[in-house]
């Protein structure tokens, strides 16, 4: 079989796997959240937390709610990473300093799993399961939990209430988390994944010892995939044969790396009482999809500089056993959905496709997004496209029965502007630092490119590593770390504030004179404002690097 | 333009409302339009004003960027950093130009409603019943007036005592005088009117400077011009594109001196204003000024811009039925002959029986038998007419042979004829009056004296023409059409069918006007309706869109949020039409505005960055002569944009009654489509002109 036809039929097969759980999964997804029972084991969490899962809390609420325990998350993981010298299983390894310690608890609090150290040799299994894991599955759940949040605001009608964080955060943990997390680790296992709690000692044939470092691994990759987190137990993460070892667990992971994202749109759709508005909304995800795809796919497998002429094909930083269409395939997965796990340097991919996965994750993580994430992002952008698509239809603009006025507009530019700026400014600063040149892994037009990436994955929470450059400084270390956690948190306030508007509103009855948003010219139009508003945001910074490069 | 728009006197010979019926806005030809921009060319540099520049955001930066350029231009002369820094305040001065002109239209109205406005004395009575004359501007609410033929009414106010003419055409631009009387619906007056004829006394309502005149005098100038909710959401908007294209630029500044290209201020400041939306921050105040303009051009004065906003929004009208859906008297509409009766004889006798008939029924009568090709002859100089007397409930004619023809109630013609009316006839009769209709039926008595009944004229209440297709227009719009009406509910259905409404109320009482609206509020719908009379102004004040005929009283004038001149009630038609206009207009330039930066990046970017990476050479697709007259280039047709817009900010987008996706489908190929291939046409040929001059 050629490569092409066989990296088709991966993206046919991958395809068809995803529509085969999309109304299963979506539709129970959606029950998790509008359920009024609850399971004996939350009830015990609800009693041991003090928490009264039928009191509904109001946007204020519900935001401090997620504020506060985020940043409690961010303490406490904070003190095992430094103190973990003092933890079981702790490999002898010692603390990690205060700065690193502060980017890492940050970027996996924050679902963004953005990796300042390499995992095999800073952490204890200790501190990789009860402090990475645990914030892998309650940041992905975090995230669903504040999608789900916008989409009461939508539904209700004259109401202050956006349900309860505190069940939304329980019910997804452990209703659709651990759940799905169990079945993938198990068959990760399955597939050749290590999972143990020792290094394991070999000898070689030429008779010298070799420590082969081992661990919780598949438990982790589970999550690290399904939850959209991408933090690696190892340092070269998916391209690490521990992590992912066969053509057949690379494939796995890309789907458990969309299935969530996916499938949430059904929830959204099923949430909405508009199916049609949930297909429409993964209409929009899938055609920028499937441009980045081609774009991606067309860059690294055709071998177009004259390098990758000459080794007869774009290989430098490839696994073989994945080759150019899955490591393309995977790229573009990873970086559309906040997932940022690699299995390829992204550092290596040619300019255009670097340039893709840059843009993938510039156009607001919503193709399909992070877990929960691409839902709340990919509403707020559609509600910019139904302000202007409103008015030019002569009527205040309004998006599933709700009125977008100055206040929701406040809220949606705020959020449209946070990570921009950050993504920009960041980089901006970094690049007029001296220190910032000996930092980079290259010069000119792609040493460039390493610091865009890195401010572009942490503001976006996306996570992957352009590689190249050196992060470890402070500087990078703190602003990275800032990056990571306001355009996390930012967001999500102004979301929930969003929200809380909304579900106050009464609901506008639909007439011939509103504008259909499931529609394919609604489609058409949301597309065409996310790539406007991206490509106007980032073209110059853009063609500093990736187009500079890519054109030459 | 020295009143507001006249009307036709007579409603009723009024052709149907269509869009073709609107005077054509003046000034819009280009010649004109030159003109007013020339006479308001001080008023624009005034403008420049920093204090007043803040209003608008994005043209404040504009301004900022204009004086960072000078001052680089004057430290460090060529022709390039002039050249930008010139077109930099001309875009500025655009802006402000398009600003000024829209107000300009307003001054000059507000300018002959205030000649009006003299110095007025008014004949105060005091409370002895003694008469002073005190200065119309020192009257309080509850003072008493005396106006006499040829005063000017002091103030506003209802009429306590007597009856007069009055010329209200300083208002409304109507000369024909109107009645004004003391009690019911037309007590109002109006201060600034002129009363023709009698005396009578008025209860001032409005404090000097509070009156309807002010009020309109402050409305046309847009001294009291507030944003408007959609305004203020597109404000905030602007404004944050503004701040993303400030972090674009400003941090470019370290990303080009990193990638060995450092920029001067000129080229980042010309950079930044033509990617902000200056065409949408320059030209959204003149939108909404136009705006108010169109409205007091069909002759109605919006009390707020919010209510011309809602007016876009409204989905539900409620029209009265006499005068706005039917044209309120009755009219004939067929013959139906007596069994063994012609049909031309029934319609020969039917004429002649109604030639000297004066009543609008007997005219139609007559009309109604030319139209089915009765002969067109006179009524024999030596027939008789016979009047309606409430006595007899007949009219007719009795011929010099001795002939006569009776029309009128069945059973008063039965009376007459001593006979019993065929059943086929009592059938058509009973069947008219279910369907709503009033059935006359025709006698006649032939020279011998025998009497016959010959058939039934069929009289109805006549849908204006064209209202089915508007009402279908508005349908398609996602708007219903509520009727109200005073008739029972077998007429007011019979009617609602034939006009095509999509609902009706039938004997309705003020009360049922406000539970059908309060009811509609509840589903989320926004309510529109016209009312004159005082038992309207509750309903008025509740409707989301309330528009008070001027002819009604001062309580309908204070609750609605419009009032029309022209008391003309199908107005409210036009006034959704201005409001949804107001809003395409200014989402079809925001879109315009957006979309025309792709080009200006494929001008300024690669001429930026050209000798730091020569590819980026590959994305000038326009093919600029020089980096600099690249920049020039886009930055002149950023300003000149401006200009070219100007007509369609004051005109607005033409309008289209189409549901929602056509409309959308249309200005998304127009403005979005357009505004991404337009700039790329325009820059390349401002290039060939621009990279003619030496030094660029």
């Amino acid at each position: 079989m050629s490569d092409t036809l066989g990296g088709l039929l991966t993206i046919a097969l991958l395809v068809g796997l995803l529509a085969l759980v999309y109304v299963p999964l979506g539709d129970y997804m959606a029950r998790v959240y509008t359920s009024t029972k609850h399971l004996r084991v939350e009830r015990l969490v609800y009693r041991l937390t003090g928490v009264d899962p039928d009191a509904e809390q109001g946007a204020r609420s519900y935001a401090t709610s997620v504020v506060g325990f985020s940043l409690v998350s961010v303490v406490v993981l904070m003190g095992i990473l430094v103190g973990q010298a003092a933890l079981p299983m702790g490999r002898d390894l010692p603390g990690m300093p205060f700065w690193m310690s502060f980017n890492t608890a940050v970027s996996f609090v924050t679902n963004t799993n953005w990796q300042s150290y390499a995992g095999e040799s800073t952490l204890g299994f200790t501190a990789q399961v009860a402090g990475l894991a645990v914030q892998n599955f309650l940041s992905a759940a975090v995230g669903i939990a504040v999608a789900v949040a916008l989409v009461r605001g939508f539904v209700r009608s004259r109401s202050g209430a956006l349900g309860n964080f505190w069940v939304d955060l329980t019910r997804g943990t452990i209703r659709i988390l651990l759940p799905l997390s169990f079945v993938a680790a198990l068959v990760l296992v399955a597939g050749g994944v290590v999972q143990s709690f020792a290094d394991s000692t070999m000898t070689t044939l030429a008779g010298h010892s070799q420590v082969l470092t081992g661990g919780p691994v598949a438990s982790q990759e589970a999550i690290k995939e399904l939850g959209n987190n991408g933090g690696g137990f190892f340092n070269a993460n998916s391209a690490h044969p521990f992590e992912n070892p066969t053509a057949w667990t690379n494939f796995l992971e890309i789907f458990m790396i969309l299935v969530l994202p996916v499938s949430l749109t059904r929830t959204l759709g099923t949430m909405l009482g508009n199916r049609r508005q949930g297909l429409a909304v993964l209409g929009v995800m899938a055609m920028l999809w499937s441009v980045s795809l081609a774009v991606a796919t067309w860059a690294e497998v055709g071998a177009h500089s004259p390098a990758a002429q000459a080794a007869g094909a774009a290989m430098e930083g490839k696994e073989t056993r994945f080759g150019e269409w899955a490591s393309a395939l995977f790229a573009v997965a990873t970086t559309g959905t906040s997932t940022g796990a690699v299995n390829a340097s992204h550092d290596s991919l040619t300019a255009t496709g670097g340039g893709a996965v840059m843009v993938n994750m510039m156009l607001g993580e919503i193709v399909p997004g992070g877990v929960g994430a691409g839902i709340y992002g990919i509403l707020v952008m559609a509600i910019l496209a139904v302000f202007v698509a409103g008015l030019m239809v002569g009527r205040t603009p309004e998006l599933l029965g709700k009125k977008i006025s100055a206040r929701q507009m406040t809220y949606v530019a705020l959020y449209t502007l946070a990570t921009p700026a950050l993504v920009l400014v960041g980089t901006g600063v970094a690049i007029a630092r001296s220190s910032t040149a000996d930092a980079m892994g290259n010069s000119g037009g792609h040493g460039f490119s390493e610091v865009l990436y890195a401010f572009t994955s942490a503001a976006n929470n996306n996570g992957s590593a352009f590689g190249g450059i050196t992060v470890t400084s402070d500087f990078f270390q703190i602003t990275l770390g800032l990056a990571m956690l306001i355009g996390r948190l930012l967001p999500i306030v102004l979301v929930l504030l969003l929200a809380g508007s909304l579900a106050a509103q009464g609901t506008v009855p639909v007439t011939a004179g509103t504008l259909p948003t499931h529609k394919p010219l609604f489609v058409g139009m949301l597309v065409g404002v996310i790539v406007i508003m991206t490509g106007l945001t980032y073209f110059p910074a853009l063609a500093l690097g990736p187009i500079a490069e890519a054109l030459v | 333009m020295s009143t507001l728009v006249p009307t036709p006197p007579d409603e009723t010979v009024r052709a149907p409302h269509t869009h073709h019926t609107h005077r054509p806005a003046a000034g819009m030809t280009l010649g004109v339009l030159l003109r007013q921009g020339a006479r308001q060319l001080p008023e624009a540099v005034r403008k420049l004003d920093p204090r007043h520049m803040w209003r608008s955001p994005v043209m404040f930066l504009v301004l900022l960027g204009s004086v960072a350029t000078t001052a680089y231009a004057i430290a460090d002369p060529s022709t390039f950093t002039v050249a930008i820094a010139a077109w930099l305040w001309l875009t500025v001065l655009f802006g402000n130009l398009a600003e000024a002109v829209a107000e300009g239209r307003g001054k000059a109205q507000a300018a002959s409603l205030r000649a009006t406005r003299t110095d007025t004395v008014a004949r105060l009575v005091g409370t002895d019943g003694a008469e002073s004359q005190v200065p119309a501007t020192q009257l309080k609410v509850g003072d008493l007036v005396v106006v006499e033929a040829g005063d000017v009414v002091p103030g506003d106010g209802d009429i306590v005592e007597g009856i007069a003419s009055v010329d209200e055409s300083a208002i409304t631009g109507e000369s024909a005088p109107v009645i004004r009387e003391a009690g019911g619906d037309r007590s109002a007056v109006t201060g600034g009117t002129r009363v023709l004829s009698d005396r009578i006394v008025v209860r001032i309502t409005a404090a000097a400077g509070e009156t309807f005149l002010d009020k309109m005098i402050a409305l046309v100038e847009g001294t009291s011009r507030r944003k408007t909710p959609n305004e203020i959401a597109l404000s905030i908007l602007l404004a944050s594109l503004t701040l993303v294209f400030l972090a674009a630029v400003a941090t470019l500044a370290p990303m080009a001196t990193y990638a060995g290209a450092p920029q001067d201020v000129v080229v980042l400041v010309a950079l930044l204003v033509c990617l902000i939306p200056t065409t949408i921050g320059a030209l959204l105040s003149a939108i909404g000024i136009a705006g108010m303009d169109r409205l007091v051009r069909v002759n109605v004065l919006a009390m707020s811009g919010r209510a011309v906003e809602a007016a876009g929004d409204v989905s539900t009208l409620l029209l009265d039925k006499t005068g706005t859906i039917t044209y309120g008297n009755r009219q004939a509409s067929r013959f139906v002959p007596a069994p063994g009766i012609g049909h031309d004889e029934l319609r020969n006798t039917a004429r002649l029986s109604s030639l000297a008939d004066q009543t609008p029924e007997g005219r139609s009568v007559v009309d109604l038998a030319l139209l089915q090709g009765a002969d067109d002859h006179d009524l024999p100089s030596d027939a008789t007419f016979v009047e309606f007397t409430a006595q007899t409930r007949m009219s007719g004619v009795d011929l010099a042979d001795g002939t006569q023809v009776r029309k009128g109630a069945g059973s008063a013609i039965g009376a007459w004829l001593g006979l019993e009316q065929p059943r086929e006839v009592q059938d058509t009769v009973d069947e008219i009056s279910r369907a709503g209709g009033t059935p006359l039926v025709i006698g006649r008595k032939d020279t011998a004296g025998v009497g016959a009944v010959l058939g039934v004229i069929h009289l109805k209440d006549v849908v204006k023409e064209g209202m089915s297709e508007r009402f279908a227009e508005l349908r398609a719009m996602g708007i219903r059409t509520v009727m109200i009406t005073g008739d029972n509910a077998l007429t007011a259905r019979a009617i609602a069918d034939e006009a095509g409404v999509d609902d009706f109320l039938a004997e309705a009482t003020p009360e049922d006007k406000m539970a059908y609206i309060h009811q509609e509020q509840e589903g989320g719908r926004l309510v529109a309706m016209t009312g004159d009379g005082t038992n309207d102004a509750p309903a008025l004040a509740a409707a989301d869109v309330g528009v008070a005929m001027n002819s009604g009283t001062a309580a309908a004038k204070e609750a609605g949020n419009m009032v029309d001149l022209d008391s003309d009630p199908t107005k409210l038609i036009d006034i959704v039409e201005i409001g949804k206009q107001l809003l395409i207009t200014r989402g079809a330039l925001t879109t315009f505005s957006i979309a025309n930066d792709v080009a200006k990046y494929f001008a300024i970017i690669p001429a930026m960055f050209v000798t730091a990476y020569p590819s980026l050479d590959r994305l000038n697709v326009m093919g600029l002569a020089t980096p600099q007259s690249a920049i020039l280039s886009a930055v002149v047709f950023n300003a000149l944009i401006i200009v070219a817009l100007i007509p369609l900010a004051l005109r607005g987008v033409r309008f289209r009654a189409a549901s929602a996706t056509s409309v959308l489908r249309r200005n998304i190929l127009v403005f979005g489509l357009g505004g991404i291939l337009v700039p790329f046409v325009g820059i390349k040929l401002i290039d060939l002109l621009v990279s003619t001059i030496p030094g660029i």
